[in-house]
């Protein structure tokens, strides 16, 4: 069990089957930033001060309370970590890939299940967050807030009245907290108007990033929605916000879906079937080439085009399929070719 | 159709780039396509880049002049020692103490980030009664105000009284 299990096993709590809305919702996350009070935040801090903080949060993860409310969590210092190791925890999305840089001073915290976890001085010193599958961002900023006040019972947190809870970067002043939503839109991506649709929301304050987080594209039809605004609006503002303009945005794509049904049912079928001979056959397939047939069987899926296939292996193969964890199954480096071979055969015995 | 760009393969992606509102399609094969879009991205990247929108607020920022000597040149948080340089460049403070430090100049800035330069969220139960107590008088008094709308006059004076009873406390 514990930080091995996680990254040898592409599959992780954020992947469970039967989730609300689970079929466009792939998962939901709620984060939260902390910090130490009279503690230079963690760009500023040498291996040896910000080695004293993991240690501090270490010992509050240790507390008898919160092991009791949210169980376990396993401290992991990213230097203990394989380069390999640490990109993989960016591939199932438990890390954001700055935590890769100066690795020294950071560390992760996992509970088994992957759900609840935490980044030690990442951008600040505490990135406390829940990942759960489909629609659940009541329940994620639930587990989230316990935790907080869980911790915050042996960690004092730096926070003033006006301002909320200080962070590195006043994006993130007040409640520290940004939820976000992983969308599968290939619905709205085929009638051409995500693009649109996306505008919209960021003129509602919402940010949309592609699957790895800021500054990535959208890959497989999946994009990340997230509240820009932290001060001046409540946590449970902020998680109602998002889930109406999430619940917009469902309406929109299952729209689309039954109008390509209705006027384009053969070329629909045909792309859905195409993709998944292609991914069922082929001996070579590029990691972006994958992303995108994975997300039209999906697609399938929803509509009962195709049947068969569960749903979460497909989100479990986006994960398996990344470079990272295909050089961790060969245990050494792999060329791009020989990266795409490997994927085609994981592929191909996943799905036959 | 060949693809557009290296003419050898067959075109299977329909691409589309919008850069600066300008739009341009092409025909590509699967390969270029990919190039394509890893190129324009890593061109889109830089832009993206939230610590530069903030950089750029901060330098557009009225200057009120809160620090005392200037004369010492640039001001500098005197406890971790963040210089308004090194903000503007990063968009990262270096401690909690620069919030109250760089305070004045602050508020601009996040009114122009958040649209609201005042927190109304969770309160740290450490913190202490007082931002607890702000805060729950707040919501009840935004109650009170519903109640009266509605004209549940009773909801109201009961309310009322637990308004007063926390204003006390303070």
């Amino acid at each position: 069990m514990g930080i091995r299990e996680t990254v040898n096993n592409a599959r992780s709590g954020w992947m469970k089957p039967g989730a609300p809305e689970g079929d466009i919702v792939i998962s939901c996350r709620v984060r939260v930033a902390r910090n130490l009070n009279n503690c230079p935040f963690p760009h500023l801090l040498d291996v040896e001060k910000a080695g004293q903080v993991v240690h501090a949060v270490q010992l509050a993860l240790e507390n008898n309370e919160l092991r009791r409310h949210v169980g376990k969590l396993e401290v992991t210092r990213m230097a203990e970590l394989s380069p390999v190791e640490r990109q993989i925890l960016v591939e199932k999305h438990l890390i954001s890939p700055d935590l890769l840089e100066d690795h020294a001073k950071k560390a992760v915290a996992l509970r088994d299940d992957e759900v609840l976890s935490m980044m030690i001085n990442e951008e600040d010193h505490l990135r406390i967050q829940c990942l759960l599958p489909g629609l659940q961002l009541e329940k994620a900023w639930e587990l989230v807030n316990r935790m907080d006040d869980d911790l915050e019972k042996t960690l004092d947190f730096a926070f003033a009245d006006g301002y909320g809870y200080l962070t590195a970067c006043p994006t993130n002043v007040g409640t520290g907290m940004r939820a976000s939503v992983m969308l599968h839109l290939p619905g709205l991506v085929l009638v051409e108007q995500v693009r649109n649709v996306l505008t919209t929301i960021s003129k509602l304050g919402f940010t949309v990033r592609g699957l790895y987080g800021e500054g990535t594209e959208a890959r497989g039809n999946l994009f990340q929605i997230s509240n820009q605004v932290t001060l001046g609006h409540s946590e449970e503002e902020i998680i109602h916000n998002l889930k109406s303009v999430t619940g917009q945005l469902l309406a929109q794509e299952r729209k689309a879906r039954q109008a390509l049904l209705q006027e384009r049912r053969e070329q629909l079928e045909d792309k859905v079937g195409r993709s998944y001979g292609i991914l069922r056959y082929s001996h070579m397939i590029s990691s972006e080439e994958a992303m995108r047939r994975l997300s039209d069987v999906r697609l399938g899926l929803d509509l009962k085009l195709l049947s068969g296939i569960n749903p979460d292996q497909l989100t479990e193969l986006m994960v398996m399929t990344q470079p990272a964890f295909l050089m961790k199954q060969q245990q050494g480096d792999l060329t791009p070719m020989q990266r795409d071979i490997l994927r085609a055969k994981l592929i191909r015995k996943i799905l036959n | 159709m060949l693809c557009e760009k290296c003419q050898q393969r067959p075109a299977t992606v329909y691409y589309t780039e919008v850069i600066n509102g300008q739009q341009k399609k092409m025909h590509l094969c699967e390969v270029c396509a990919g190039q394509m879009q890893a190129e324009g991205f890593s061109l889109f990247l830089p832009q993206m880049n939230l610590h530069n929108f903030l950089a750029s607020f901060w330098s557009q920022a009225p200057q009120v002049q809160p620090f005392a000597p200037q004369t010492t040149g640039e001001a500098k948080c005197p406890a971790c020692g963040t210089s308004e340089s090194f903000f503007a460049q990063k968009g990262l403070f270096g401690c909690s103490d620069c919030y109250r430090y760089f305070g004045e100049r602050l508020e601009p800035l996040l009114r122009r980030i958040h649209g609201s330069s005042s927190h109304t969220g969770k309160v740290p139960a450490r913190t202490g009664g007082r931002a607890r107590l702000v805060k729950q008088i707040d919501q009840l008094r935004a109650q009170l105000r519903e109640a009266v709308a509605r004209e549940e006059y009773e909801k109201a004076a009961e309310l009322r009284d637990r308004i007063k009873k926390l204003e006390q406390e303070l």
